[in-house]
């Protein structure tokens, strides 16, 4: 007796060209890769989680400094790009509709939008970096030099507002790379409403992207 | 029996002329270095984490050597704690935690469900290649002085002594993400790529092993990889989280290493647990003995894996709340891991148990992996671990349970599949003795370290008080004795590849999918998609297996 038995490949069978020879199916191919990006998007709220617990503990340690240091934040601009994010995100699941109905010019539209507001969100950050740094409100203590009225351990505040904003900018800066890549798949019709996996997996990245940063803002920006 | 011979005899004859073995397919250096055969990355994987044991192995044998006497016998100190800080790096994290999911795992994990090949195979090769890069950085950093701080980075003292902190500290962020892609790519080839009619209590329990391992790579890594980045800009910058004298807490440092290195300790045993799980019955002819819970104590293990971190830190000064909280969390580990040694003794009893190679470690593992995990409730008690904590006790009860546990399961599934990786049976007198030569002297080595510990000997010390020396050198003797194992093995596994391929397709009377495969397997596995028919561990009709 045999534990399996064999179904022989069938080769008449029409592929779809983006499916790999080792799946059975298409849908199985994208199930796969959804659950791929979902794990991918656990270890990242992992990575930043470190950074967020230890904002708290130092937060905890030196209560006094937070609150007189986020004042050198500008909230202003910090709302500014809370709201173009969110514009973002509502572009990019506008994007991802219009891949799913096949609406090509819809999709290079929406990818265009977005793309454009993670362009605006870094030249935003771009300026309030300039000004923190001509003031010398730097993270780490080898590089703080602010000499202004202060708190002992601001120098503290600004490393994890670096460090946390920085790693964030760094995601947006690698969104934007893969964005383009997929916007040039989408000019060259990649992407049909049979197949736009890699538009529905940037998405759910991009939204991550926008989330921790939702929880950013109140975090550095709002401390009262 | 006959007819299931017979049906392999075919199966080899009809693929005979049209598909040829992954190890004949394309032998040029390309063929393997730009593959993305599961197959072959488990091959290289597997010759790089036989290095890296090499390497560490031998390290070893120098500390060891070191204590013969308690002076300097052949380094200076300096050198001592460089030697015994490579030797925990490189077993931990270029050797443990990739050697069963890396190497071995990704070899048989999808032949197991009937797959062609893990989910993402382009990704399975950028974790290799994330791990060679680690590897490298880790080598540049014993290039260039090396380090002194133990495996454990503790600060203050590593952001403030000299040597490559950064660059190993580096390596060992960069093979985070390999054990990480490693993770991600199992999570979704278990969900996804199961043969038709393979339901999830239709899986061999390696599987349900390596789905749990895989669910910690994912979930911990990410923080011991923003451990190290935070520690590398403390020792270079200046954050001030972890050194106290800029208004850090070096405590803190300790809560996020074993937030991680707690559950990797789980990384490291449940693959080794898994390898157990398929040799005990192949070679026990006999039904697994409460497959389910085998299967979610494994699930158990790994949950409570993340709650118990705070153990390694009854002696760090917080609170004692915590110390009871975390010690009552501790023995909850000791419930799903005695489920387990239960269920494999009970698959054993009334079984027709045949004594391979694999069977032999096998049963190395229930008698070292019970001494460890019973050993590892002294150190989970509170008053007991202030006497015994940073003592040899702890390094014997860890050196049990990662290597009379991991490392004996590693050597078994290394070989029950050998022959399905490579086609060719090794020697079995030679593996018996090599494993009998193992086994004494892990024994020899380790068992006296407990006594060691008790009597008061702190671990990483250079020197030590002349009344111990009796006790070191017998554990050093007994380290020879398992030198002399471990190139037994190397030899005749070597040999055997010199050898015809002479491996039938099911050389135990294993009853998983692997071993419906050719050995070794076509580049695709199977030909044609297989359909599991029936439960695994089902041995009615399955012969015993072939002699020689």
């Amino acid at each position: 007796m045999s534990v399996v038995e064999t179904i022989q490949h069938d080769h008449a069978e029409v592929h779809d060209p983006h499916q790999q020879h080792h799946f059975a199916t298409a849908e199985q191919q994208q199930d796969a890769s959804k659950i791929g990006m979902w794990l991918f998007l656990v270890t990242e709220v992992l990575l930043f989680g470190g950074l967020f617990v230890g904002y708290i503990v130092m937060q905890g340690r030196f209560p006094e400094a937070w609150k007189s240091a986020h004042h050198h934040l500008q909230r202003e601009l910090g709302a500014l790009n809370t709201v173009v994010l969110l514009v973002s995100s509502f572009t990019m699941v506008m994007a991802v509709q219009a891949a799913k109905l096949n609406r090509r010019k819809q999709l290079i539209g929406n990818l265009w939008v977005t793309i454009i507001c993670a362009f605006i969100f870094l030249i935003v950050k771009y300026f309030e970096y300039s000004h923190k740094y001509h003031e010398g409100l730097l993270p780490f203590k080898a590089f703080y030099s602010y000499t202004g009225p202060q708190v002992p351990g601001e120098f503290h505040f600004f490393s994890f507002y670096f460090m946390m904003t920085g790693l964030h900018g760094f995601h947006i800066l690698g969104g934007i790379a893969v964005m383009l890549w997929i916007l040039k798949r989408a000019y060259a019709g990649e992407f049909t409403s049979q197949y736009y996996t890699p538009v529905d997996l940037i998405g759910l990245y991009w939204h991550l992207v926008d989330l921790i940063w939702i929880y950013l803002f109140p975090l550095l920006y709002l401390i009262s | 029996m006959a007819d299931v011979i017979q049906q392999q005899v075919q199966t080899a004859t009809i693929s005979g002329h049209h598909e040829v073995d992954y190890l004949s397919d394309g032998n040029g250096i390309k063929d393997w270095l730009y593959t993305v055969d599961h197959k072959r990355i488990g091959i290289m994987y597997l010759i790089l984490v036989l290095t890296a044991f090499l390497a560490g192995g031998l390290l070893a044998m120098a500390i060891r050597l070191e204590l013969l006497t308690p002076a300097r016998t052949i380094m200076d100190a300096e050198t001592y704690n460089r030697v015994f800080t490579l030797h925990g790096a490189i077993m931990v994290f270029l050797f443990i935690i990739p050697s069963i999911p890396a190497a071995l795992g990704n070899f048989v994990l999808p032949l197991m469900l009937g797959a062609k090949d893990v989910a993402f195979p382009r990704l399975n090769l950028a974790s290799f290649y994330i791990y060679v890069l680690g590897a490298c950085m880790m080598l540049g950093a014993i290039l260039t002085g090396g380090v002194d701080t133990g495996w454990t980075f503790y600060t203050p003292y590593s952001t403030s002594t000299s040597g490559s902190v950064a660059l190993t500290t580096m390596g060992v962020f960069v093979l985070g993400f390999s054990s990480i892609f490693t993770g991600i790519n199992f999570i979704a080839t278990i969900h996804k790529m199961r043969a038709p009619g393979m339901g999830w209590f239709e899986m061999p329990l390696f599987v349900w092993g390596m789905y749990s391992t895989a669910v910690i790579q994912v979930l911990a890594t990410p923080v011991l990889g923003i451990t190290m980045v935070l520690l590398v800009l403390e020792r270079a910058f200046g954050i001030g989280i972890f050194d106290p004298r800029i208004g850090g807490d070096p405590v803190l440092f300790q809560h996020f290493f074993w937030f991680y290195s707690h559950p990797a300790v789980y990384i490291m045993i449940l693959p080794g647990m898994a390898i157990i799980s398929e040799v005990i019955p192949t070679f026990s002819h006999r039904t697994i003995f409460g497959y389910r819970g085998i299967a979610f104590s494994s699930v158990a293990i790994a949950l409570v894996s993340f709650i118990v971190w705070g153990h390694h830190m009854f002696t760090s000064g917080q609170s004692q709340l915590i110390n009871g909280v975390f010690s009552f969390l501790t023995f909850i580990v000791g419930i799903p891991s005695g489920i387990k040694v239960f269920n494999w003794v009970a698959t054993m009893y009334q079984g027709r148990i045949t004594l391979k190679a694999p069977m032999l470690f096998a049963i190395s593992f229930l008698l070292l992996f019970t001494i460890g995990g019973l050993t590892g409730l002294f150190l989970g008690s509170l008053s007991v671990d202030i006497h015994l904590h940073d003592t040899y006790f702890v390094v014997a009860h860890f050196h049990y349970v990662m290597m009379g546990g991991t490392v004996i399961a590693f050597l078994a599934g290394l070989h029950y599949w050998w022959p399905k990786m490579f086609g060719r049976m090794y020697n079995e007198k030679l593996a018996a003795l090599s494993c009998a030569l193992i086994f004494v002297g892990f024994n020899v080595t380790f068992l006296t370290q407990f006594v060691l510990g008790s009597r008061g000997m702190p671990r990483r010390y250079y020197n030590y008080l002349d009344q111990f020396q009796p006790l070191h050198q017998f554990s050093t003797f007994g380290s020879w004795i398992l030198g002399l194992g471990f190139f037994i093995m190397l030899g005749y596994l070597l040999a055997s590849l010199r050898g015809p391929k002479n491996a039938p397709a099911d050389p135990w009377g294993g009853t998983t999918m692997e071993w419906q495969a050719l050995s070794p397997p076509i580049t695709h596995n199977f030909s044609g998609t297989p359909v599991l028919t029936r439960a695994p561990y089902d041995y009615r009709n399955v012969p015993q297996g072939v002699d020689k």
